[in-house]
C-alpha cells in the first residue's frame, strides 16, 4: 500500500486523513499536539470540564465534529496517529520525526503538509520583556489551560483574532485593559464588499466588537512597551488623531493576523513567492494543493482561509493525492473555496501588516527578540553586506535564534527593504534550515532499530 | 511572589507539587509546566540574549522561548510539557553546565 503521511492534525489534516481513510488508505498522521484538533480547535487536557460551547463559541459544533471524526478513525485503526511528535527534517523521501520515544525515520511516498499558521508579528519597542506574548498565546492560555496572561492585559495588533480574543477573555472574566487595532477604520470599511462574501461571520465579528465598546480603538500607532525587570507596566500609543495615550498593564498580547507556517513545505521542496497583499512568503500550489512531486499542502500553511477553508483544503489535498495515485476519489468541490478566498482577501485588506510603522522603528528597537538584535544592527549589516535576508542574518544574527525567524523575519524584510529602497520581495527570504524544531544531540546519537521506523500499519 | 498568570476556570483539579529553584510550589493536574510555573512566578528563566527574563511567547511550540532547565535531566519546552509530580525545575542552567 502507498505510504501517505500527513503532518498536522488541525482541521486540514483531519479532513485529509478522513478522505484518505475513506478511500481505503491508512495514512500516518504526525502532530505536535497531545490531542488532535490543531490550534483553533485545540482541546484542553483530559479531565478539564468546560463544555465545547464555552471553548469554541459559535464554532462548537464544527470542533466537536472534527474531534469525533478523528477519534473515530484512530479507534477503528484506520489511521496511524503519532501525537506529541515533531518533524525536524525531510530528506530523500524520509521524514525525521522527534517524538516521545526519540528520533524516528518515517519514509513516505506522498506527503500532505497541514502545518497551519502562527501569529504574524510586528515588533513594538520593548516587546522582548517577559509578559509580552502573541495574541494566539492569549487564546491558547484561556482555551487549553483556563488562565489569563495577566491581570490587566492589553491586546494590540490587528486582524479578526484581536476582537475574538478580547471577547473571549472578557466573557471568561479576564481583565482586558485595551484592544488596540493599528488598522484604520477606513481600510476596514473599504474591505466590507469583499468581507460580505461571508455575511454571517462579518456580522458576528462586528457585533463582538460593538460589545467591546470604548476598549476597542482603531487606527492606533503603538509606540513602546514600558517594562521593569518584572514585565510590562504600560503600553504607550497614539490614537487615530495622533494624541499620546498610555495604558497601564501587566501583560501585552500582540498579533497582526496570521503567518503561514511554511518551514516544512520549504524543506520538502515547495517554491515560495512573496505576496505583497499578505506581506509574507507563501508556497505556490495548484488549486488542489499540489506543490511538487508527491507533495500536497492544505490549510493555513498554504493559504490563510481560516478553519472552514482548512477543512475544504484538507479534503482537496487528499483528493489530489488519490487522483495522482489513480485511485477512486470523491469529486472535488472548488466552488466554496472561491468564496472563502474572496473573504480572506477582504481580511488581508481590512487588517494590513503595519509595514510603514515597522520600517520606521528606531535603531534601538529590538527586532529579533530571540537574539536581542536591534533595527540599527540590521540596517548596519545591510549597509556593509547588502540588503539580502540571509546575508544580514549571517552578519547580524537577526533571525538566527530559537524561533528561526518565525516571529521577526517579516519585520526584518520590511526594515531591509525600506533602508535600501527596494521592494520586500527583493530582500529575499531567510532560507528554512533543518532541524525545524530543537533537537537534542542525544536523540541523534541513538541509532533507531529498524523495527522503530514509522510505517503505516496498513502497509502490505 | 505573585504569579503572572491568573486562573479563570478549571480550578477544581487535583494539586501537583513541584519545585522551582529549590522552593516548593503547587500546580494543578493538567497544567503545562508553563502554567504551573507562571501561576506562581513572574518568569520561566534567565534571558540568554539580553537582560530581560523570559516567560514564553507563543504557547504553541513555535517560538522555543519557554525552554526551562531541570535539576537532573533534559530541558523541557514548558508550553507543551505537562507538569508532573516531583519535577525539580530551574530558572537558570545547573552549576554543572559548562
Amino acid at each position: 500500500m502507498t505510504r501517505v503521511v500527513i503532518v498536522g492534525a488541525g482541521p486540514a489534516g483531519i479532513r485529509a486523513a478522513e478522505t484518505l481513510a475513506q478511500a481505503g488508505l491508512c495514512p500516518v498522521v504526525i502532530d505536535e499536539g497531545a490531542r488532535a484538533g490543531g490550534q483553533i480547535y485545540r482541546r484542553p487536557p483530559e479531565g478539564f470540564t468546560r463544555p465545547p460551547t464555552s471553548l469554541y463559541g459559535s464554532e462548537a459544533a464544527k470542533a466537536v465534529a472534527l474531534h469525533g471524526c478523528f477519534d473515530g478513525l484512530v479507534a477503528q485503526g484506520r489511521i496511524d496517529h503519532r501525537p506529541e511528535s515533531s518533524v525536524v527534517a525531510i530528506r530523500d523521501g524520509v521524514l525525521h520525526v522527534l517524538g516521545p520515544v526519540g528520533l524516528l525515520p518515517c519514509p513516505f511516498d506522498r506527503l500532505i503538509l497541514a502545518t497551519g499558521a502562527t501569529d504574524r508579528l510586528a515588533p513594538v519597542p520593548g516587546w522582548q520583556a517577559p509578559g509580552v506574548f502573541s495574541l494566539g498565546a492569549a487564546q491558547i492560555a484561556l482555551k487549553a489551560q483556563g488562565v489569563a496572561l495577566g491581570r490587566r492585559i492589553v491586546l494590540a495588533g490587528s486582524g479578526p483574532l484581536l476582537t475574538l480574543v478580547a471577547a473571549q477573555l472578557q466573557a471568561a472574566g479576564a481583565g482586558v485593559a485595551a484592544v488596540l487595532d493599528t488598522a484604520p477604520l477606513g481600510a476596514q470599511a473599504r474591505a466590507l464588499p469583499l468581507l460580505a462574501a461571508r455575511p454571517v461571520v462579518t456580522l458576528r465579528g462586528l457585533a463582538m466588537r460593538a460589545r467591546l465598546g470604548r476598549l476597542y480603538r482603531a487606527g492606533v500607532t503603538l509606540e513602546r512597551i514600558e517594562a521593569d525587570g518584572d514585565g510590562p507596566t504600560a503600553l504607550y500609543w497614539r490614537d487615530a488623531r495622533g494624541r499620546a495615550r498610555e495604558t497601564p498593564c501587566d501583560a501585552v498580547a500582540l498579533g497582526w493576523h496570521l503567518r503561514s507556517e511554511t518551514h516544512l513545505a520549504e524543506l520538502a521542496g515547495a517554491r515560495l513567492v512573496h505576496d505583497p497583499l499578505w506581506s509574507q512568503w507563501r508556497p505556490g500550489a495548484d488549486p488542489m494543493g499540489r506543490a511538487g512531486a508527491g507533495l500536497y499542502l492544505a490549510g493555513d500553511g498554504l493559504c490563510l482561509l481560516g478553519a472552514d477553508g482548512a477543512e475544504i483544503a484538507g479534503r482537496l489535498a487528499a483528493i489530489a493525492c488519490l487522483q495522482d495515485l489513480g485511485l477512486p476519489h470523491p469529486a472535488p468541490d472548488l466552488r466554496r473555496l472561491r468564496r472563502l478566498h474572496r473573504f480572506a482577501t477582504g481580511l488581508a485588506r481590512a487588517f494590513p501588516y503595519p509595514a510603514a510603522g515597522v520600517a520606521a522603528l528606531p535603531d534601538s528597537a529590538v527586532i529579533c527578540r530571540c537574539e536581542g538584535i536591534t533595527a540599527g544592527a540590521l540596517r548596519e549589516s545591510a549597509a556593509h553586506g547588502g540588503a539580502e535576508a540571509n546575508r544580514v542574518k549571517s552578519l547580524s544574527r537577526g533571525g538566527m535564534g530559537r524561533c528561526q525567524g518565525r516571529y521577526c523575519q517579516i519585520a526584518v524584510t520590511e526594515i531591509l527593504a525600506a533602508a535600501t529602497g527596494i521592494a520586500p520581495a527583493e530582500a529575499g527570504r531567510m532560507r528554512a534550515q533543518a532541524p525545524a524544531r530543537p533537537l537534542p544531540v542525544s536523540a541523534c546519537l541513538a541509532d533507531p532499530a529498524p523495527s522503530q521506523t514509522i510505517l503505516p500499519s496498513g502497509r502490505r | 511572589m505573585t504569579g503572572r498568570l491568573v486562573r479563570l476556570a478549571e480550578k477544581g483539579r487535583l494539586p501537583v507539587r513541584f519545585t522551582l529553584d529549590g522552593s516548593p510550589f503547587q500546580a494543578l493536574a493538567g497544567d503545562t509546566v508553563l502554567t504551573a510555573v507562571l501561576t506562581s512566578a513572574r518568569s520561566l528563566r534567565a534571558g540568554d540574549a539580553g537582560p530581560e527574563r523570559r516567560a514564553g511567547f507563543c504557547l504553541m511550540g513555535a517560538c522555543q522561548d519557554c525552554w526551562i532547565w531541570q535539576e537532573d535531566g533534559p530541558r523541557l519546552r514548558a508550553c507543551s510539557t505537562p507538569v508532573a509530580p516531583g519535577m525539580r525545575l530551574l530558572s537558570q542552567p545547573p552549576e554543572s553546565w559548562p
